[in-house]
């Protein structure tokens, strides 16, 4: 194949890569978006395969690694469980990070790649190897972080060294200074040494960067490293001079990042905020003022049994889901009583705020995997009007997106944050393991109110016996 | 204030030994039948440890006799001289007189529907007198805890039931549609001005009789419950919203009047019974029925006017009276509720008790009157001899806080417009960075750079466009597929890994090693991702 007709079939991969994205607007053409993507990228790699780049001798080499990987990469995909999503998704990301590294690396010690150019050409190569390591590092680093807090493997409040930003500064500094180095650098002998040094600093930045976020603002993070590893392609595109992978890193760096914008916003807070630390940074300030505005009263226990009968005699419910009806794997029977009430004739539906759960779109995928409608699941805005006609409203583990302070207590340290209304609905009902605050580590006075009630327990158990209740 | 309040309790308890003493005098209002409690409710004020006293004769009107009340444990007192003096607590019905007035003494308390705003005198008088008085009709009625104690309500209720019943008794035919040998019989159409509770009483009972029922009022938001009550609801043709403060409407505008006026003049033409409950508080009640409309009614149609008191929202209303008028009887009777004496007694009367129970929450028959409590302040309009009308109006219940400056996600496919137009200031900067970026990259980079850098700015306005109209419900399906299309870095390794026999100075075995270590990454991925996300994509199902 020519390097003419590689080039063509690379601008096919391109439009069906962006056909693939724009697919995925609707649930109607998700699927077929998806196909987009695999014939894309089925073709972008034969083309390669079979361009003028690859000889004879590389392919046992290809296939190989194809095999094993594709191998490895379908039985994850396979046996992955919805719930363990955000942690799949920090991983494969951090495999797109790695990649980058190592292209990088193998480029920078091919002497082909520089024969030809001279000057300015020569040192924008070595700055183009440079950054693309160092993004393609911290995306590395920080996805295995990310990975790390989402499975429970390491703690999910936010590590907060002293003059963290600080430690930031000083290298951003080293990894500017050792990039001069590195321009000056005769030899590629001497240029691994900065290289090396830069790698270092870039994977201790990407961990002490996820380190620091509180737990609460994983979607962010993880969105954040989904443009952070499209980036980095982006960067192995510049230091290739191949347009596929600049425009399709482009993309997918530019769609994590509107991603990001979108949950940050969804938590009414700055980027650079919840880059910046996590939410037990501020809290100290706010902590103090906000004591005066504690929420008093007592809460309004109520049991499985007397749930089902509120549910049964109402006409409208919502649901509002949280990361705790991941945690307790509460979907199916969830499921299960919505389809219950729907049979008697209730209008049951899902109110989704943005940023419940670890992931963006967390937890519609969760109540797809337990078969709910999504014609029943609404986005925040869409119904958050509607709680005043609403019978019952159920707030399944979640805490921070329900939380009325936000909207009432200025000093709150959410404040600001849209929330889902669910004390406007008739009756309300918590379900919670026990007291404790949310991520944000703020009071909820939600539970104060006259017309909550808080059914304690796990919340898979108590389902359970809400659902047999309601059978009964 | 509680240390006053101390002291007077003491005082109280000194010249009245506990427990207190609610007093029910005979109203002495020319025409007033109700009567302040009934012997059900004596049963349960007794229960929170209060004594009752009532005058001798003071339920008669009422159908309530001496005896009934005695037997649930009530003391009668001979005249009301000897009530007032021996009571700590006074339900009244009406305002007292300013004989009644005179009868009260120091500390005592008076609870009735003593309308401060249209009578201060009697403010005067009250205060001078240095008791305490709770004007039921001040009442917060936007507090939900105050609903029970709501008397307005309850009152207004009984007065729009029985507005039908005047109105069916002087009107000469059937209201509901009858066919018979004797012919066929239309139903009586009737409208209904103002759905407040009045209107939607008298909704209810007319539809209940078979009568077609139309209903206006200036509040849209009341729609539904007209509709919800058998009523048909009739817009004025004019875009104003009528609500004004604490579930009353307000005086609407020109225009509006004049549309509102076309509809009535229309109903009028059409309708065989009118029943006007249009009040605006602290206001003459609205003129909406002129005399011309009246002329247009067909002979034999029932005006009631429940705003007589006020003034009519007839012009032809005479209040207090049923006159007969362009062949239209106008009924504009003021005593609605006293033609219902033993219904409307009962409610108030519980009204009253709901109350009793606000104040005197330890329930060892000791009212409290606490000031701090939103309700009771709204009510209380003389303490201790100080007037405390009106009270200070309530921060009434969270209206949802008006949404922050961001414009945050809308409704609708994907999130709407991608945000508001920037202001024109940070714009500027914006495209001042931009361009003095692209001015540096054009002057030093070479060609190829450039030409790459181009490709790459407008795949990232590209990727923007496409994503901004995702669905927040597939953010997750999203990121996978992303995810895996990131993988396109594959083919970063695949054109490095197949050795150049040509180069010798190449580490042909590093780069191999390297870029297979990259490929299989980048497959784990590939694969991984596309597979899953079509696992996911495979659940969303309708």
């Amino acid at each position: 194949m020519t390097s003419n007709l590689s080039t063509a079939a690379y601008i096919g991969a391109t439009i069906l890569f962006i056909l693939s994205l724009g697919g995925l607007s609707n649930q109607e053409t998700a699927r077929r978006g998806n196909l987009f993507g695999m014939i894309g990228m089925t073709l972008a790699v034969l083309a390669t395969v079979f361009g003028p780049q690859v000889t004879a001798a590389g392919m046992p080499w290809i296939v190989g690694a194809l095999v094993v990987g594709g191998a490895i990469g379908l039985f994850a995909a396979r046996s992955v469980q919805m719930t363990q999503m955000p942690e799949l998704v920090a991983l494969m990301h951090s495999m797109v990070g790695m990649a980058a590294v190592l292209v990088g690396y193998a480029t920078y010690v091919d002497p082909e790649a520089t024969k030809d150019l001279e000057g300015a050409a020569h040192a924008i190569h070595a700055m183009e190897i440079y950054v693309g390591i160092f993004i393609g590092a911290v995306t590395f680093s920080g996805s295995v972080a990310a990975f790390g807090k989402l499975s429970g493997r390491i703690g999910g409040s936010p590590l907060l060294l002293p003059a963290r930003h600080w430690i930031n500064l000083a290298g951003l500094l080293a990894v500017v200074y050792f990039g001069r180095m590195l321009l000056q650098a005769e030899t590629i002998e001497q240029g691994m040494f900065p290289l090396f040094v830069m790698s270092a600093i870039a994977l201790l930045f990407g961990i002490h960067m996820v380190m620091a976020i509180g737990g609460a603002d994983m979607p962010v993070v993880v969105s954040m490293l989904n443009s952070y590893s499209g980036w980095a392609a982006a960067a192995t595109g510049f230091m290739l001079s191949n347009d596929l992978l600049i425009v399709v890193g482009a993309l997918v760096g530019s769609s994590g990042a509107i991603l990001s914008y979108i949950m940050c916003n969804a938590m009414n807070r700055s980027f650079i905020s919840v880059i910046a630390g996590g939410f037990g940074t501020t809290a100290a300030a706010p902590k103090a003022a906000g004591a005066n505005a504690e929420p008093v009263g007592e809460v309004n226990p109520i049991l499985a049994t007397e749930t089902a009968e509120l549910l049964r005699d109402a006409k409208n419910v919502i649901i509002v889901p949280g990361y705790g009806m991941a945690v307790a794997q509460a979907q199916h029977t969830v499921f299960e009583i919505t389809r219950t009430l729907r049979e008697k004739g209730v209008n049951v539906r899902f109110g989704i705020h943005p940023v419940a759960g670890r992931m963006p779109g967390h937890m519609n995928v969760l109540l797809a995997e337990a078969k709910v409608p999504y014609d029943i699941v609404f986005e925040m805005d869409e119904l958050n009007e509607d709680f005043p006609d609403t019978d019952v409203a159920i707030v399944i583990g979640a805490n921070d997106i329900v939380n009325p302070a936000a909207q009432d207590d200025p000093t709150s340290p959410i404040a600001g944050m849209p929330v889902l209304e669910v004390w406007k609905a008739r009756t309300s009902i918590v379900m919670k393991r026990s007291m404790a605050s949310g991520y944000a580590g703020v009071d909820n006075p939600l539970f104060y109110k006259d017309n909550n009630r808080m059914l304690f327990g796990d919340a898979k158990k108590m389902l359970d016996e809400v659902l047999v209740a309601l059978k009964s | 204030m509680n240390t006053d309040h101390s002291t007077a309790n003491a005082l109280d308890s000194v010249v009245a030994p506990k427990p207190q003493r609610i007093g029910v005098p005979r109203e002495v209002y020319p025409g007033e039948k109700r009567v302040a409690t009934v012997p059900d409710v004596v049963i349960k004020l007794t229960k929170l440890g209060f004594a009752v006293v009532v005058e001798q004769g003071a339920g008669d009107l009422a159908d309530l006799s001496d005896e009934a009340y005695v037997q649930a444990g009530a003391t009668i007192a001979p005249n009301a001289a000897a009530l007032w003096s021996g009571s700590d607590i006074v339900f009244k019905v009406r305002a007292p007189t300013a004989d009644e007035v005179a009868l009260m003494h120091e500390g005592q308390t008076l609870i009735g529907f003593l309308w401060p705003a249209q009578n201060p005198d009697l403010m005067q008088q009250l205060a001078a007198q240095k008791v305490t008085a709770l004007s039921i009709d001040a009442l917060p009625r936007t507090l939900s805890r105050a609903q029970k104690m709501d008397a307005l309500t309850s009152m207004a209720g009984v007065s729009g039931y029985r507005a039908v019943v005047e109105a069916a008794g002087a009107f000469g035919r059937f209201f509901n549609g009858q066919i018979t040998a004797a012919g066929k019989v239309p139903p009586a159409k009737v409208f209904i001005a103002g759905a407040g509770v009045a209107g939607l009483a008298a909704i209810g009972a007319a539809a209940s009789l078979g009568a077609i029922v139309r209903a206006n009022d200036t509040r849209a938001e009341v729609a539904d419950q007209v509709v919800s009550l058998g009523g048909e609801f009739v817009k004025v043709d004019y875009e104003e919203e009528g609500s004004g403060g604490g579930g009353y409407a307000k005086v609407m505008s020109e225009g509006f009047q004049a549309a509102q006026r076309e509809m009535y003049a229309h109903q009028a033409k059409e309708c065989d019974i009118i029943i006007t409950t249009a009040l605006i508080p602290g206001k003459p009640a609205p003129k909406l029925i002129t005399a011309e409309m009246v002329r247009s009614m067909k002979p034999g149609s029932v005006i009631v006017d429940m705003a007589a008191e006020q003034g009519g929202n007839c012009e032809l209303t005479e209040p207090g009276k049923a006159v007969v008028k362009h062949g239209v009887t106008i009924v504009g009777y003021t005593d609605l509720t006293s033609r219902m004496a033993y219904q409307s007694s009962t409610l108030y009367g519980t009204n009253l008790f709901r109350l009793t129970e606000e104040l005197c929450k330890t329930k060892d028959g000791v009212i409290n009157v606490n000031m701090e409590d939103d309700a009771i302040r709204g009510l209380t309009v003389v303490k201790d001899g100080a007037i405390t009308w009106p009270a200070p109006s309530l921060v009434v219940a969270p209206k949802p806080a008006p949404k922050p400056a961001a414009p945050l996600t809308k409704k609708g496919h994907g999130h709407g417009e991608p945000s508001g137009p920037m202001p024109a200031r940070k714009l500027v900067m914006v495209a001042g960075v931009t361009a003095a970026l692209f001015v540096l990259v054009g002057a030093y980079a070479p060609a190829a750079f450039l030409s790459h850098f181009t490709v790459f700015v407008l795949a990232c306005f590209v990727g923007y466009m496409v994503v901004w109209n995702v669905k927040p419900a597939l953010h997750t399906p999203l990121m996978s597929v992303t995810n895996a299309i990131s993988s396109i870095i594959a083919i970063g390794a695949l054109v490095q890994i197949s050795p150049m026999a040509n180069a010798a100075q190449r580490p042909n075995m590093l780069i191999i090693i390297l870029a297979t270590l990259a490929l299989v990454l980048t497959a784990i991925n590939m694969f991984g991702g596309f597979a899953v996300t079509q696992r996911m994509l495979a659940m969303f199902r309708k």
